[in-house]
């Protein structure tokens, strides 16, 4: 038994301890906004928050989480109170397909709670590790944008 | 007493004899040079990796600011542009192949030896001057030198020179093959691969009876290229050859670190010189050809092993996707007990690779692995280099916890 704590809840996971987060997320957990895109921590589909850092969750066991935080798209908000994220890419539109967004945002949150004032060259390196193959780049490089205005408090 | 005080006074003397040299004239240098020299000089300057320390990270090519770490404090690479009032643009040939040769600029004031003019004094008059068409065609930055943190007099690098400078061009030794001689004059000469991969005295000279025995430099270690190779399986030059080329051989770790930007400027390297600095650098394991074979044939028998075995969950979750496949299969990376990084005698490689991965540059292809800073605490992140260490067959590193804290300390 393996204790995690997603977006501030606690569960008892039953899986073997070296399974990686990703999976117990979606299989297990039912929190399906982390995508699997490569399994091997190559296009960053997977990317959710640990006690505020970016981690590929498809490489990472959940034997190396217990006791920490994990965050995912589902702890930034719901449909009804988008977050701030969340705002900012449905007002930019930055989906296209989509498959790769749940990623994005949760590595501009790490970089944004770290630095809400963030520059763009932060935000491009931030997410240079991220592949998008149907190419809303423009749009969310201004969605990470807005967001930290959101997050600074700016309407 | 007094003879103490008559030899600190001589002392003193022969500094102040040495501190300056005369200036050499500044000059209008051509405004062009034969097309073939410059692209020779450009493979040169790569051999060099000239832009490590004169290029900084994001700045002009060749403009200079890189910070180097030394013992003695920082020093920063200098603008090589030919600007004419921050760079070498009034600079002759002859001031040039000073430099080059002796160490000390222009204007007559000695560099510090944090720039291997110990190696480069080696080069051919020929090969300086192909190095001084290239420098001189480059784009011209304005860009003024950083100042340096070493509290040393400029001076004394007067008696370092006299201790350890060996001036002359290198000397082909007859009884070698003609590649053996070009990879050995590339190595010792322009390359500089000595001063990474040879341990220093504490005055900062290479240790010339511990050649390439391996070394820590910019908190990397540098491993040792002699008979002491920690390398699980013994190089070949194919291996050694493909590896400095692409940075990645069958059988042996990615490069990394500071090795991937050499590999980086080896790969836009003519194929022989290459293979003749792969020739040299294996040659400097004087094991015989039996017993690299049995040291190679058990390394790869201990990796199966290694790799057929089952029981730490961070291992098989993190690393085994990839690694436990190995090269031959897609998406497959080395088996882990062949990586050079668990054999060193420092797990600070290994933790930079785990934490930070390998990323090729921005824009080019290279070899690639995912960085799991964040995913490993630095207690987690001890417990998978002690268990690394292990299935590398070597005995335990010392105090792999206050290593991580050092690294974690440092990126602050």
């Amino acid at each position: 038994m393996t204790k995690l704590d997603v977006n501030g809840k606690l569960h008892d996971v039953e899986a073997d301890p070296a399974t990686p987060l990703l999976y117990v997320l979606r299989d297990n957990l039912g929190l399906n906004a982390a995508k699997f895109g490569c399994g091997l921590g190559q296009c960053g589909a997977c990317v959710v928050m640990v006690d505020g850092e970016a981690i590929y969750s498809c490489i990472t066991p959940i034997s190396v989480l217990e006791n920490r935080k994990i965050k995912t798209v589902e702890g930034l908000g719901t449909a009804e109170k988008p977050g701030p994220m969340q705002r900012a890419f449905i007002e930019a539109q930055a989906a296209q397909c989509g498959y790769c967004i749940p990623g994005m945002m949760m590595r501009a949150q790490a970089l944004l709670e770290k630095d809400p004032a963030a520059s763009e060259a932060d935000i491009r390196g931030a997410l240079q590790p991220h592949l998008c193959r149907c190419g809303t780049h423009s749009r969310i490089l201004h969605a990470v944008a807005r967001a930290g205005e959101l997050m600074r408090g700016k309407s | 007493m007094t003879l103490r005080v008559l030899g600190l006074v001589g002392l003193l003397t022969i500094v102040a004899g040495c501190a300056s040299h005369e200036s050499v004239a500044q000059v209008e240098p051509p405004k062009s040079f034969p097309r073939e020299q410059v692209q020779k000089g450009q493979e040169l300057a790569y051999v060099g990796n000239c832009m490590g320390c004169h290029t900084a990270e994001g700045g002009k090519p060749y403009a200079g600011g890189t910070p180097l770490k030394t013992p003695f404090g920082t020093i920063h690479g200098t603008n090589i542009t030919p600007d004419p009032e921050t760079g070498v643009g009034k600079w002759s040939l002859e001031a040039f192949t000073r430099a080059m040769r002796e160490g000390v600029d222009r204007g007559g004031k000695h560099l510090f030896p944090a720039f291997p003019y110990d190696h480069f004094t080696k080069t051919t008059d020929e090969d300086l001057a192909a190095l001084y068409a290239f420098i001189m065609t480059r784009e011209p930055v304005k860009q003024a030198n950083l100042s340096n943190t070493v509290p040393l007099p400029r001076a004394a690098v007067a008696m370092w020179n006299s201790k350890y400078l060996e001036r002359g061009v290198y000397k082909p030794d007859a009884t070698k093959s003609a590649e053996w001689n070009r990879g050995a004059y590339l190595v010792e000469g322009l390359g500089h691969c000595g001063a990474c991969h040879t341990p220093r005295n504490t005055l900062g000279a290479e240790k010339k009876d511990a050649a390439f025995a391996g070394a820590e430099i910019e908190g990397w270690h540098a491993p040792a290229l002699d008979s002491s190779s920690p390398s699980p399986v013994p190089w070949s030059v194919e291996a050694m050859q493909a590896y400095l080329k692409h940075g990645t051989a069958d059988q042996h770790a990615q490069s990394a670190g500071p090795m991937a930007e050499v590999v980086h400027d080896l790969s836009h390297m003519n194929d022989a010189d290459v293979r003749a600095i792969a020739t040299y650098v294996v040659s400097l394991d004087k094991r015989t050809a039996d017993e690299r074979k049995r040291v190679g044939d058990a390394a790869l028998q201990r990796a199966r092993a290694a790799t057929a075995q089952q029981g730490n969950a961070v291992y098989d979750g993190a690393c085994a996707d990839c690694h436990n496949l190995g090269r031959g299969q897609e998406g497959g990376a080395l088996e882990l007990p062949l990586g050079t990084a668990l054999t060193i005698p420092t797990p600070r490689n290994l933790a930079y690779i785990i934490r930070d991965g390998i990323l090729p540059r921005e824009g080019e292809r290279g070899g690639w692995m995912p960085a799991f800073k964040g995913a490993l605490t630095d207690a987690q992140l001890t417990d998978l280099l002690t268990y690394l260490r292990a299935l590398s067959g070597q005995p335990a590193w010392s105090d792999v916890a206050g290593e991580v804290k050092k690294i974690t300390r440092d990126e602050r």
